[in-house]
């Protein structure tokens, strides 16, 4: 049998399924700004206008809201656009089109106009970058309506949730952990796995870390060390931040009667909120603690000298974690 | 800096025909026009957003289209538009009777997009679906509506400049109809003209009276014939007068005076054709006479069908947020099933 797991980045594994996609797919279009000749600036269309034509991977002006309401159209027309937004904080200005419009059409005309659209957001800190270009936007897209919201935390599954993403008939924000891009994984390219819900990352029985894109890989290091002192951890990697996996949830807190969530964005109304309250639904006979959030703050995403101690760490994680451990009733 | 392009009006002029179903189609839009505001009145529509004195603007612009092949973005002001584009009224009217946000109607068979409640919002999609033809090499093209209010809104300087780096075969139509709810053209737009600004992106545009159904259709058919041969985007401007209020909750007579009306107004569109068509012999009192009862007998089939309109199935609601719905979503439809009614 032939081996088909290959030892590639986050960063090759997207342009890999790009790649595929043009190729399988004849009405897929890629567009946004620099993603033409140079690649994008984080090179996840390297090579594709070379191979796939300008036609098919192409350079935008620079304007959001231009780029997402021109994805509309191109639906409208039969498309299946893959637009780009630079970085997670340049949606905001598109952020009219995505949710009044990208969220609404296929609703507003009761099903005659689909909108396969997937967003592809380099989403989340922790590259030491300028101001709004390390947004975490999982709340604001799981709030609006019509949006579905994904985000992969390896190789294997960038390559693989992208591809579902981009043949599914619905909008995906596509948010892609930019600090991961360069972080090699095995890529298994014909065995996809289950890409539906929830994934186990690390198993364990005393309490589950509930997170996704970056973080996962910090809370699979928090597990480890957690292991050295006895603490058996279990990773949940929720990956569809839209719809979440309730029931992935309950089946691991169930086992562990504990969890903590991890977060990057902002704690009030962030996404955690939404997790803790779909475990407290399934899992409050059986909870120990109440559900614990790590989260960024209700700040402002700090400059790059201050973006590790907004980000949840090592430490804080392990505080989470200690917190519930130690919770005692009355 | 180039001189800004002119679109120059097509030069064929049209035949009596043509202007005698102009005018027939005119009159149903004033006479259903006149009675939605009636039937608001009565209770049987919450709302509408008349387009009284906008008759040769929206008729004209949408008969020089192809509905086969090309494709109208409407606001929520077009239903001249809509009327002679060949949507069924009582599905086009039925976002009036708060039965359906977008409209009953299939966009994607007749071609006009839904309603459009973002002042702006649709004209970036209409650049993308004529980029789409571009790329499929169809000759089609996009028509997309918006007003001198709506001609502030950021998105337009996008769709106009996205539309002529792609040569996307665009058809931007602003009706200047002198008012946006309570400003007046004169504080809304900089710069002279929203005509004007297609010198900035190169974009051939022009000015025409707005109320003169001919130079409508052939300033708009230039257009079209612009964009089908590979040429990119062209702006007509349609000056014109919105003569009722806003909308039935507006109050016009806080911000102009039935004086300023009657010197602004003009002269009534539908009044100068049926000169026109009188002049040239092809219109006597008695076809005057004919057209106004069949568009009486129009209206008052879709007042019938309006009236009947029941509100749709609370479960479309949950029906058409996805084509794949989720199961949370599936979840709270069946949550609201049971306590709703009681299954």
């Amino acid at each position: 049998m032939e081996n088909t797991v290959v030892e590639m980045s986050m960063q090759k594994a997207l342009n890999r399924g790009l790649d595929e996609l043009l190729t399988e797919d004849p009405r897929s279009m890629i567009f946004g700004e620099d993603v033409g000749g140079l690649g994008g600036v984080f090179r996840i269309t390297d090579g594709l206008q070379a191979k796939h034509g300008s036609t098919r991977v192409y350079d935008t002006p620079l304007a959001e809201s231009g780029i997402l309401g021109m994805s509309i159209g191109l639906a409208m027309a039969g498309w299946h656009p893959i637009p780009e937004v630079q970085f997670d904080g340049f949606a905001y200005p598109a952020i009219n089109q995505i949710v009044c419009q990208l969220g609404r059409m296929n609703y507003r005309s009761r099903g005659t106009l689909p909108m396969p659209v997937t967003l592809r957001v380099p989403s989340f800190g922790g590259i030491r970058a300028p101001e709004m270009h390390t947004e975490s936007l999982e709340s604001l897209f799981a709030h609006v309506p019509g949006l579905k919201v994904v985000s992969p935390s390896t190789p294997h599954q960038a390559y693989h949730l992208l591809k579902k993403s981009v043949l599914m008939p619905d909008p995906v924000m596509f948010m892609e952990p930019k600090s991961r891009y360069w972080q090699k994984g095995e890529v298994d390219t014909e065995n996809p796995g289950d890409l539906e819900g929830s994934v186990i990352a690390r198993e364990g029985r005393h309490l589950t870390l509930i997170a996704w894109g970056a973080m996962v890989a910090r809370c699979l290091q928090v597990a480890e060390l957690a292991e050295e002192d006895g603490i058996s951890i279990e990773v949940l990697d929720l990956r569809w931040l839209k719809p979440i996996d309730a029931a992935g949830l309950a089946a691991s807190v169930s086992k562990t009667k504990r969890a903590v969530v991890v977060h990057e964005g902002p704690r009030t109304a962030g996404l955690g909120a939404e997790v803790a309250q779909l475990v407290s639904e399934s899992c409050f006979g059986v909870l120990k603690a109440p559900v614990e959030r790590v989260t960024g703050f209700d700040v402002p995403y700090p400059s790059g000298d201050l973006e590790d101690e907004y980000i949840p760490n090592i430490d804080r994680i392990l505080f989470g974690i200690q917190r519930v451990l130690e919770y005692r009733r009355g | 800096m180039t001189d800004a392009p002119r679109l120059e009006p097509h030069a064929d002029e049209l035949g009596t025909d043509e202007l005698l179903k102009l005018y027939s189609l005119m009159v149903r839009t004033r006479q259903l026009d006149v009675a939605a505001i009636a039937w608001q009145r009565q209770g049987i529509l919450p709302g509408y957003a008349p387009e009284l004195g906008q008759e040769a603007a929206q008729v004209g612009s949408a008969y020089a289209l192809d509905f086969a092949r090309d494709f109208a973005f409407p606001t929520y002001r077009e239903m001249g538009v809509a009327l002679a584009a060949g949507v069924d009224m009582v599905e086009y009217m039925s976002t009036h009777k708060a039965s359906w946000h977008g409209g009953l109607w299939n966009p994607a068979e007749t071609h006009v997009a839904p309603i459009q409640a973002v002042v702006a919002g649709s004209v970036l999609h209409a650049v993308g679906w004529a980029h789409g033809q571009t790329v499929d090499g169809t000759g089609n093209v996009a028509l997309t509506y918006f007003g001198d209010g709506a001609s502030s809104q950021g998105d337009v300087h996008e769709a106009m400049n996205f539309a002529s780096v792609y040569k996307a075969p665009v058809v931007f139509f602003t009706q200047n109809n002198g008012w946006a709810i309570s400003v007046p053209t004169e504080r809304q737009v900089a710069g002279g003209s929203v005509a004007a600004r297609g010198a900035g992106y190169a974009i051939p545009s022009i000015q025409v009276d707005g109320n003169d159904v001919v130079a409508v259709v052939r300033a708009v058919r230039a257009a079209v014939e612009h964009g089908r041969a590979g040429n990119g985007p062209a702006m007509v401007e349609a000056m014109t007068y919105r003569r009722g209020p806003h909308s039935t909750s507006d109050d016009p007579g806080r911000y102009r005076s039935l004086d300023d009306e009657r010197r602004d107004g003009g002269e009534d569109p539908l009044n100068r054709l049926e000169a026109t068509l009188r002049e040239a012999g092809a219109l006597d009192d008695a076809t005057v006479a004919d057209i106004s009862e069949q568009a009486g007998e129009f209206v008052e089939q879709v007042r019938l069908g309006v009236d009947a309109l029941d509100a749709r199935p609370g479960t479309e609601m949950f029906d058409f947020v996805f084509q794949e719905p989720t199961e949370a979503l599936a979840a709270q439809a069946a949550n609201w099933r049971e306590e709703s009614e009681h299954v």
